[in-house]
């Protein structure tokens, strides 16, 4: 029984370790279950092998042999095998060894029974005879029965045994015999499984065979898996070439692929990449990912995600990479696509909320500068009816402190429109508005206006000085008005703020290169325009300096209440100068169609205060002055500096500052001007000659005339006056003397207005119909301050008397303005003015004035000491209100009515101003124009002869040679145009005018056209 | 006084009328800043120059454009003349009516242009009118010792 359980228990082992052992199921189970990764690891190789096309099976065994992970592979599985089939052959070993100990108890229990037998015979003896019948069972016995069952079997017969030996033997005889017998069966049995076993074994003994399975099925399985995917799976030895490669792509062929590098396979972007790449995994020996864009001819734009791993040796050593690219270029692509989305609506979202910001900023600054500039205009307008209300209440007869009110009324309507203009104009150059006039003018000529003017309003013992260089054209194209407003913005600031020495303008050409490094830091100090307002507001620095040079200077503009318009009349001696400064010679100008553009840079410098360093950053921002205390002292809206600058950019141009304290500040800007370069060498010759003719009154110094080079002293009279200018009003002053002596007494006087004698002479002849009202109101206050007169017998002895003491001409203008000396005579003349009526008839002024005109000498004086104006118009009523404005105004003026009776009246009489309408019967104002222009260039009428013009007064036929030089100096043409498009006004230009003006003329526009061209 | 005080009112009510409704305009200011004691009549001179002026020669724009051939640029003249004075003395209306005037000359549209002459009639007449009250008020208000 034990021993059929023992057999039991080996056969239970033996099923059971056999069918463990099924390789099929073990690599089923590994497979799918136990360890895919490392299987999976295991089978790329393996496939690789399989692959019939591209494998390499001296590679594989050199992998196998060489590379770690390969050989561990396959040595694992080699151990497996191993290990299974050790198993099973120690399990048949066991059972053997099992067989073989039964055998060997069965053959000592066979013995031990044979010996026991032999006794029992022995002691039996011959009695046991058939013991030779058994003796036949005998011989079978010791090898069949007589296993382990002998012990049971003996404890039995053992037993048995006391019954009946001999049948008891016989028993036991026969058992024994069927045990052998089935031990024998069992032998046979066993050595039948064992051979069966055997056999098993023989069937599964090649690794081979099973390896190969193992593979197929992974084999089948990869490509299961990856027949579809893109996906290029590769190995690449040391030196980078293909030892293997699984590609799905069907452009290339396993032979142009193994052995070969990317790079040799391949060209275009991406390769020399992934060539790098994989070299540095290889030295780095750490797997790495990475995505490479190619652009190959083979396969276009493609990109893929690399996967490299290095692969070591047994020893360590990298010995190649593994390598696995996937295309994932549509992914790229869309991913790309998507940032490139996000990108755009965050730019979007971004850009949106900017546009929002600035729209809103614009909206608000729009609005607010729109309202600024409706604001100033409707401020403007009934303001400026307030001042010319108040201008002509001032007229009237007013006591004294009536007249310091309306005094002070009418500089703070001034001050206010200033500052109402500044803000207009700002707002128009900030929001766009302003337009550029594109005219032609000339530099030299805009200096000298601008320094005239300048030295018209001078307050101070100033030089003015102007060098225009050579290199200058002679004549440019830019804003005219413009410029003209920033150098006058610029010189009043300077003037201003210098106390002593000079003020001056330099004009040269730069290249537009040079330009940009002009004058470093910008500054400068509040900026105001208004020199007028500004010296109403500070009488007392003007009063000291003026004092300490020349005491007539600085107190008309104190006194008066309207500094402008009586230093008009008050600068008398300069009159000569400017009016002859102003004549440019004029010629007209043929557009030429070749412009070039040269760059002009313009130096404003001065010897003034100059401007603190830490002024200098807001110097130019609107509303800034240096400071509080300067705004106090020197007044104005800080907003002249501003202007200039945004004018100067509107331009092109660029404004800069550099300022020492206490030593002066240059302001410098650089504009670029177009030329017409014809223009230059035709106008050259006739320019420079007659700028000879001018310069030489100017300046006799100077003797490079075409240098441009102006200097005008402080306004000095007399003596202080360069010494030609002032020999040649010392000429003029015997006439002027003579026949003030001659006249007196009759009480005539070539001209009342504006000429500072007329308001003696008027006085005398009790005529204030003309005179300015500055002056009336002068006067007046003059006369309340010392209200008994002792003076009022003999005027014209008295101016007689001053006459003969100075010598000197200036001295009539001493009496009739403010000098406290002359006051009290100023006094008895008042009174008597004050008595009469202001109107005189216009008819009287104009016998007066013809009576003058009688004489050459009084003639001559009376175009130096006061404008004539002739008004060319042919509308009567415009002639009629014209008329009455500039009477108005303390201007007696001339009427045509129309051009060729304009010409006429030029070739007759020299004229210092004519206001010429533009539309008129017979010949227009253009073409009167032209045809003085003409004269004044050529100094002869031929182009109006040739216009049917007859010469009726021979020029050359004038005695005195100061006529001809006057009347042929540039005389200024004021255009009156029905409408002000600039179409129009470039029409006025272009035809040899200076300004104009629009229709219907108005008190203010005849006003500061008088102001800006009659000085 | 009281007299004196309805007719300042009467005439600074007309006068603004006169503005509000565009007969008149800022260039009348100027006319009438230029009247003073030494020339007191100055507006009403100057007005009837301006009559005078205007009659003459909306005649001649009449008799012009009556011709079978219309001379345009003796048109555009007599036109341009009448803008001016009209500019002048500050009569708005008028001026408009020139302008527009003007632009039928241009284009030599002698329907547009007989239009106008009518339109320039009517607001001459009108202008006349309105002016002539109004010197007449500033004459009783004168004799009323205002």
């Amino acid at each position: 029984m034990v021993c059929e359980m023992e057999n039991d228990n080996v056969e239970e082992m033996d099923i059971e370790s056999l069918s463990s052992m099924w390789p099929e199921e073990i690599n089923g189970k590994q497979f799918n279950i136990e360890k895919p990764g490392a299987d999976q690891a295991m089978l790329e190789d393996i496939f690789i092998i399989e692959e019939p096309k591209i494998v390499d099976f001296k590679r594989l065994v050199e992998i196998t042999n060489y590379s770690e992970k390969g050989s561990s592979q396959l040595a694992y599985l080699v151990k497996n095998w191993e290990y299974k089939q050790a198993y099973a052959v120690r399990l048949l070993r066991e059972e053997l060894d099992t067989l073989s100990k039964q055998k060997q108890e069965s053959e000592l229990k066979q013995l031990e029974i044979i010996e026991e037998h032999r006794f029992e015979e022995e002691s039996y003896g011959s009695d046991k005879r058939p013991i030779s019948i058994l003796d036949e069972e005998y011989d079978i016995l010791p090898e069949f029965p007589r296993k382990r069952k002998d012990d049971v079997e003996n404890k039995g017969l053992e037993k048995e045994a006391e019954y009946d030996t001999v049948i008891y033997w016989k028993q036991h005889a026969r058992h024994l015999e069927e045990l052998l017998e089935a031990s024998i069966q069992r032998e046979q049995i066993l050595m039948e499984k064992l051979q069966e076993s055997i056999k098993n074994l023989e069937k599964q003994t090649s690794p081979v065979e099973e390896l190969s399975q193992i593979l197929k099925r992974a084999d089948h399985y990869l490509h299961f898996i990856l027949q579809t995917a893109p996906v290029v799976i590769g190995h690449q030895d040391k030196d980078l070439r293909y030892r293997f490669i699984y590609n799905p792509y069907p452009s290339l062929h396993e032979e142009e692929i193994i052995g070969k590098t990317d790079e040799e396979i391949f060209t275009g972007g991406g390769v020399k990449e992934v060539q790098d790449f994989k070299r540095e995994v290889l030295e780095k020996g750490l797997p790495a990912k990475r995505e490479i864009t190619f652009e190959t001819e083979l396969f276009g734009a493609k990109t893929f995600l690399i996967y490299v791993e290095p692969v070591f040796s047994k020893a360590g050593e990298t010995i190649g990479v593994n390598y696995m690219g996937m295309e994932i270029t549509d992914q790229v692509k869309k991913r790309e696509k998507m940032a490139r989305l996000r990108e755009e609506i965050a730019v979007q979202k971004a850009k949106e909320t900017e546009l929002n910001k600035t729209i809103h900023i614009t909206e608000e600054t729009m609005r607010a500068k729109q309202m600024l500039a409706t604001m100033s205009h409707e401020i403007r307008s009934p303001l400026s009816g307030v001042v010319s209300m108040a201008e002509i209440l001032s007229t009237t007869n007013l006591d004294k402190e009536q007249r310091q009110l309306l005094k002070v009324m009418l500089s703070s309507g001034d001050l206010i429109l200033q500052l109402i203009n500044d803000i207009l104009d700002l707002s128009k150059v900030e929001s766009g508005v302003m337009k550029l006039e594109a005219t032609k003018f000339r530099p030299r000529e805009v200096v000298r206006h601008v320094l005239q003017t300048a030295a018209v309003s001078l307050q101070r013992m100033l030089t003015l000085e102007g060098h225009v260089a050579d290199d200058v054209p002679v004549e440019v194209i830019g804003d005219v008005l413009r410029i003209r407003q920033i150098l006058t913005n610029l010189i009043s600031n300077a003037i201003k703020f210098t106390h002593e020495g000079k003020v001056g303008i330099k004009l040269y050409v730069v290249s537009a290169l040079s330009c940009e490094s002009g004058e470093g830091p910008r500054e400068n100090i509040a900026a105001d325009k208004s020199v007028f307002s500004a010296i109403i507001q500070e009488p007392d620095k003007c009063l000291s300096l003026s004092q300490s040079e020349s005491d007539q200077n600085g107190f008309h503009g104190l006194i008066h209440p309207e500094g402008p318009h009586k230093n008009s009349h008050d600068d008398e001696p300069n009159t000569s100068v400017i009016n002859g400064a102003s004549m440019d010679g004029g010629e007209e100008n043929h557009p030429h169609p070749s412009e070039t553009t040269v760059w002009i840079r313009c130096d404003v410098y001065d010897t003034g205060i100059g401007i603190p360093e830490n002024a200098l950053p807001t110097l130019f921002k609107k509303y800034m002055q240096v400071s509080a205390d300067t705004a106090r002292k020197y007044g104005g809206t800080g907003l002249g500096l501003a202007i200039c600058k945004q004018l100067v950019e509107l331009m092109g141009g660029h404004l800069t500052v550099s300022s020492q304290e206490h030593r002066g500040s240059t302001f410098t800007f650089v504009l670029p001007y177009k030329v017409s370069p014809h223009c230059d060498n035709s106008d050259d010759p006739d320019e420079f000659s007659d700028m000879n003719g001018h310069d030489a009154l100017l300046d006799p110094h100077d003797d490079d005339i075409s240098s441009g080079t102006f200097i005008f002293g402080p306004r000095t009279l007399g003596s202080l006056f360069s010494s030609s200018s002032s020999g040649r009003d010392q000429n003029l002053l015997p006439n002027r003397v003579a026949f003030n002596a001659s006249h007196k007494l009759n009480g005539l006087s070539e001209d009342p207005t504006s000429f500072p004698g007329f308001e003696v002479t008027s006085l005398e002849d009790a005529c204030s119909a003309v005179e300015g009202p500055a002056t009336s109101c002068q006067q007046e206050t003059s006369m309340m301050q010392s209200p008994d007169s002792n003076y009022k017998v003999t005027v014209g002895s008295e101016i007689e008397y001053q006459h003969k003491e100075n010598g000197q001409f200036q001295d009539p203008f001493k009496v009739s303005t403010c000098s406290s000396r002359m006051e009290s005579k100023e006094v008895s003349k008042k009174v008597r003015l004050t008595d009469c009526l202001e109107a005189v008839e216009i008819q009287e002024r104009f016998e007066r004035s013809s009576q003058c005109s009688s004489s050459k000498g009084q003639e001559i004086i009376e175009s130096k000491l006061k404008p004539r104006i002739l008004l060319v118009e042919d509308n009567k009523i415009n002639v009629v209100v014209a008329q009455s404005m500039m009477t108005r105004l303390g201007h007696k003026i001339d009427v045509v009515n129309n051009g060729v009776e304009a010409v006429r009246a030029v070739q007759s009489r020299s004229y210092d101003l004519i206001l010429m309408d533009v539309c008129m019967p017979v010949m227009d104002g253009l073409h009167a124009t032209r045809l003085i222009r003409s004269f004044e260039e050529t100094g002869n009428w031929d182009a109006a002869v040739k216009a049917g013009i007859e010469l009726q007064v021979p020029h050359n036929a004038a005695p005195n040679d100061q006529q001809l030089n006057l009347s042929r100096n540039r005389i200024p043409i004021i255009a009156m145009t029905a409408n002000t498009l600039s179409e129009s006004a470039d029409e006025c230009f272009a035809n040899g005018m200076d300004s104009f003006i629009s229709k219907p003329v108005t008190f203010q526009k005849l006003k500061e056209c008088l102001e800006q061209y009659v000085t | 006084m009281d007299g004196v005080a309805q007719l300042k009112k009467r005439l600074a009510d007309y006068t603004t009328s006169l503005y509000d409704e565009g007969y008149l305009d800022d260039q009348f200011v100027q006319l009438q800043q230029l009247q003073d004691e030494s020339n007191p009549e100055f507006v009403v001179e100057v007005v009837s120059l301006f009559f005078q002026d205007s009659q003459r020669l909306l005649s001649e724009l009449a008799k012009a454009l009556e011709q079978q051939s219309v001379d345009f640029r003796k048109v555009d003249a007599y036109v341009h003349q009448l803008k001016g004075s009209s500019s002048s003395i500050g009569a708005q209306r008028v001026q408009r009516a020139c302008i527009s005037f003007r632009n039928y000359c241009d284009d030599q549209n002698i329907e547009g242009c007989l239009k106008c002459l009518q339109q320039l009639k009517n607001e001459y007449s009108l202008m006349k009118n309105k002016l002539e009250t109004l010197f007449k008020l500033e004459q009783q208000l004168l004799e009323a010792g205002g």
